[in-house]
């Protein structure tokens, strides 16, 4: 029996990652154990000894990496529907390619964005592994914060990748990083709680995707109670993929299909 | 009869304000070579697109197959094989990994595709290539490997847009000669050129494209009897001179065609003409008489060259 053929399209993005997973090992395995190794370990120092302490209540370590996991899958996501589609699009054109087989456009959107929830699987599993190696977590709790890592992998995977297909170029991708990617991974609740912010902009870290996942990373790894209900993190992040995933299909059959 | 395997009638395919493909109707039969012969624009790669059911027909009717590309689009593409002008390879694959993805979306299982694929590679003469990265294959192996892709499928037509495009002379022989054996073979084949010795070598029967519309179709050869002669003599002029010798040898040939760099005279013999041309006085810098070609009857149809 052959496989569905948005199943061929996840093949595919195993087949192409084999061959091209070396470059991203550092991304994978180094980056995180760094970041929590310099923020967690070095800085967390100075916040556990500062007034960090009487504001967080736990070391610094065990609050900033289950944040930085959910961040890591963001991170990972957005790399992995950005560069990847202009490929498909325009650099290669792998997509027509794929386009002039029995595979439609819906078959392509799905087989992309769930060969990137696997790849964003993969890394907040790892990621996982190594914050526990940190002492940040238990072991347990450490896999109970990886679906809602998934999921905020997932919010932004789709879209990123509705994002990426509108673009004539690559300079929209820098920028993508830049002013959004970025700063989200900045101010999203992964660093400092974000009721540190200046009041007028807190309101808007509510409305990114990254701080509802950081809060469920947060909350299940740590047995905390939620920054935000987590129900309604859970439906605003179904939601980004919902969204995101119709709107991909919609920019990439207007893109591709002429 | 059988079945026409495409059957287009007032085929229109329009982009925004452009009309690319306007009213064309044309049958393609199974088992021939039949060819799309116009320069770049004329329409053919928008044609070869929704014959290939990747894209939509703005109106008109098409059946690929006897099938609707609008309503079976998959289906269709399941029996076809597409080798697009541009290369859209993943060169970050090995040739082998290629062919086995492209496999992969027809749905087709490892252990066939396998086999289908040393076959393959040996038709492609890519056997030694079979681990190598594409990205560093010259382009003639590129475009023998998107062949081969196309042929993963056993597919019932090849569909070639501009298939020769950018190869020196060699790779272009050599992959006439694999497209030859494909036709021995029973394989349809759908070509767009705008080479038109291309034309002349692989197909069967073919149309002539320009700006949208199909201005002529048949054989090379009837349509080189129909709207040319047997010969052409081809003179060129010192500077300056053309319009004077243009004028001088006025009525010798059945036409006479004054091109910026050259002027073509047309008849059925063209030794004849050029003594006769002597005997007046037109004295060139150069002269070469042949036979006519499917350029010639491009000029014709059209009043310009294919390649401009």
């Amino acid at each position: 029996m052959a496989a569905p053929p948005a199943l061929r399209v996840v093949e595919y993005g195993a087949r192409v990652y084999r061959r091209t997973w070396r470059g991203s090992v550092i991304s994978t395995f180094l980056n995180p154990a760094l970041y929590l190794l310099a923020m967690g370990v070095g800085l967390g120092k100075l916040v556990d000894q500062g007034s960090g302490s009487s504001e967080l209540a736990i070391p610094y370590l065990t609050f900033l990496a289950p944040g930085l996991l959910a961040a890591t899958a963001m991170q990972t996501a957005a790399g992995d529907a950005s560069y990847p589609v202009m490929a498909g699009i325009k650099w290669r054109k792998t997509y027509h390619a794929a386009l002039a087989t029995p595979i439609s456009v819906g078959d392509l959107v799905a087989g992309h964005l769930g060969w990137v929830a696997i790849r964003v699987t993969f890394v907040s599993v790892v990621y996982a592994a190594i914050m526990t190696a940190f002492g940040a977590t238990s072991p347990l709790e450490g896999l109970l914060a990886v679906p809602p890592a998934v999921l905020t992998g997932a919010a932004f995977a789709a879209a990123v990748t509705a994002y990426t297909a509108r673009l004539k170029d690559e300079t929209g991708l820098s920028t993508l990083f830049r002013f959004g990617i970025v700063p989200l991974f900045l101010f999203s609740g992964t660093f400092f709680p974000i009721s540190q912010l200046p009041d007028w902009i807190e309101p808007l870290a509510y409305v990114t995707p990254l701080f509802h996942g950081v809060s469920l990373c947060r909350g299940l790894a740590l047995g905390l109670p939620f920054e935000a209900p987590w129900a309604a993190s859970v439906a605003y992040l179904v939601a980004w993929v919902a969204v995101g995933a119709w709107l991909s299909l919609r920019v990439m059959q207007r893109r591709l299909v002429i | 009869m059988t079945q026409p395997l495409v059957d287009a009638r007032h085929l229109t395919k329009r982009f925004a304000k452009l009309t690319a493909v306007d009213d064309v109707s044309f049958e393609v039969h199974p088992g021939e070579a039949f060819g799309f012969l116009g320069p770049n624009g004329a329409g053919k790669s928008s044609t070869m697109r929704m014959i290939a059911a990747v894209s939509p027909v703005t109106e008109g009717y098409l059946r690929v197959m006897g099938l609707d590309p609008a309503a079976d689009g998959p289906h269709i593409r399941s029996r076809l094989g597409v080798v697009p002008q541009e290369e859209n390879l993943d060169e970050e694959l090995s040739v082998y990994e290629n062919l086995l993805i492209y496999g992969r979306y027809f749905g087709l299982p490892k252990k066939v595709i396998d086999e289908r694929i040393a076959e393959l590679l040996h038709f492609a003469a890519l056997q030694e290539r079979r681990d190598s990265k594409v990205e560093p294959l010259s382009g003639g192996m590129k475009r023998r490997l998107v062949i081969a892709r196309g042929l993963i499928n056993q597919p019932d037509a090849l569909i070639l847009d501009e298939p020769t495009t950018g190869l020196d002379p060699q790779a272009r022989h050599l992959l006439w000669d694999r497209l030859y054996r494909l036709k021995q073979q029973g394989v349809t084949l759908i070509i767009t050129t705008h080479y038109m010795d291309e034309a002349e070598q692989l197909c069967d029967r073919l149309v002539i494209m320009d700006k949208g519309r199909i201005v002529a179709e048949g054989s090379p050869r009837q349509l080189i009897e129909q709207h040319s002669t047997r010969e052409v003599l081809e003179l060129r002029f010192p500077l300056g001179t053309q319009e004077e010798m243009v004028a001088r040898a006025h009525g010798l040939a059945r036409r006479i065609e004054a091109l910026p760099d050259r002027v073509l005279l047309y008849s059925d013999d063209a030794d004849e003409t050029a003594g006769r041309l002597f005997g007046r006085g037109v004295v060139p810098q150069s002269m070469v008489s042949r036979r006519s070609t499917l350029e010639d009857v491009f000029l014709r149809l059209t009043g310009r060259s294919l390649i401009e």
